[in-house]
């Protein structure tokens, strides 16, 4: 039974090595644009993954597209709107600055000049109320 | 009073902004990406025919009647829960439904129609999966609402489902008669 469950085994992972063959480059200058612009990608299926790092599928068909495209010629912007006129904004991880993005790319910023106003007003309110004097053991000796 | 309150209102505000948060996600599948396809014109494809190698389909010849592209492969354990769905929408005679076999064998694609029955039109075989990427297509299932004139007009990621095809798709059939 163990013997025929490896077996078994043996025949998937023969299935899945043949279908997913590596990349192969032509030189190391394409091989590190590949990987800078893959590493900017998201991957659609396992949403958490770059698209340099999935294993899924569909990652693979796309990875062989990017290089494609690179082969043809194509910048890297091109690419990237190859991939978003297909599967939208979401494959990129740094979305496109627009009136609908703004609070994605300016909130926290926002939220941070906030914060850093109540601060200031707070502190200043506090040194208003606080005595001029010094506190009376103020030689006392630590 | 308002100065001690004042902690507690913002933590309230926190609160129901990321209850908002919450609730805006919850009834939605986050794993389905939206398709910018919607509303645009379907993309050019030229694909055999499953039961007849040697004749092509292309965009063009679809065009005139407006027809469901489901995205289906016999490996697909989710498209086997949808297909009685899928059988009940082609019977129904609503919608001329056109299977797309998304990187299958051919062999077993005939096999799994064979076995429960096939609902399509016309099955046409994306064998190695490229022409889908033009498509926006990422798994199986998914399902394409396409117009008579080639338009892109709403797409579903995962099994359809009687709820779904009540809610959804029979309002824009609805629209399109």
């Amino acid at each position: 039974m163990r013997t025929w469950l490896a077996a078994l085994l043996l025949c998937f992972t023969g299935v899945v090595s043949a279908a997913i063959q590596p990349l192969e480059f032509h030189d190391a200058e394409e091989e590190a644009r590949f990987r800078a612009l893959t590493t900017e990608l998201r991957c659609v299926m396992c949403q958490n993954q770059s698209l340099a790092d999935s294993d899924a599928q569909i990652a693979h068909d796309l990875r062989l597209q990017v290089l494609e495209l690179m082969r043809e010629g194509r910048s890297d912007e091109e690419i990237k709107a190859y991939l978003v006129a297909r599967y939208s904004d979401f494959v990129l991880y740094r979305p496109p600055v627009e009136p609908r993005t703004w609070l994605l790319w300016f909130g926290p910023a926002v939220v941070l000049l906030a914060g850093a106003v109540v601060v200031t007003v707070v502190v200043r309110r506090r040194a208003a109320a606080a005595p001029a004097l010094p506190p009376a053991e103020d030689e006392q000796e630590w | 009073m308002i100065k001690r309150l004042l902690p507690l209102l913002v933590f309230i505000a926190l609160a129901v902004l990321l209850g908002a948060g919450v609730l805006m996600n919850a009834g939605r599948d986050t794993k389905a990406i939206p398709s910018p396809l919607l509303g645009k014109p379907a993309p050019d494809f030229a694909l055999p025919v499953l039961d007849e190698p040697e004749r092509v389909v292309s965009k063009a010849d679809l065009l005139g009647q407006p027809y469901l592209l489901n995205v289906w492969g016999s490996w697909c354990p989710a498209c086997r829960d949808e297909h009685p769905v899928i059988t009940d929408l082609a019977r129904s005679g609503r919608i001329r439904v056109i299977g797309y076999d998304y990187k299958d064998e051919a062999d077993e694609a005939r096999r799994w129609l064979a076995q429960f029955g096939n609902p399509y039109a016309l099955v046409i075989v994306d064998a190695d999966g490229r022409a889908a990427l033009d498509w926006g297509i990422y798994g199986a299932p998914e399902t394409f609402l396409v117009d008579a004139g080639g338009m892109v007009r709403w797409k579903f990621v995962g099994p359809l489902t009687p709820e779904v095809v009540q809610e959804q798709l029979l309002p824009q059939l609805e629209a399109l008669e």
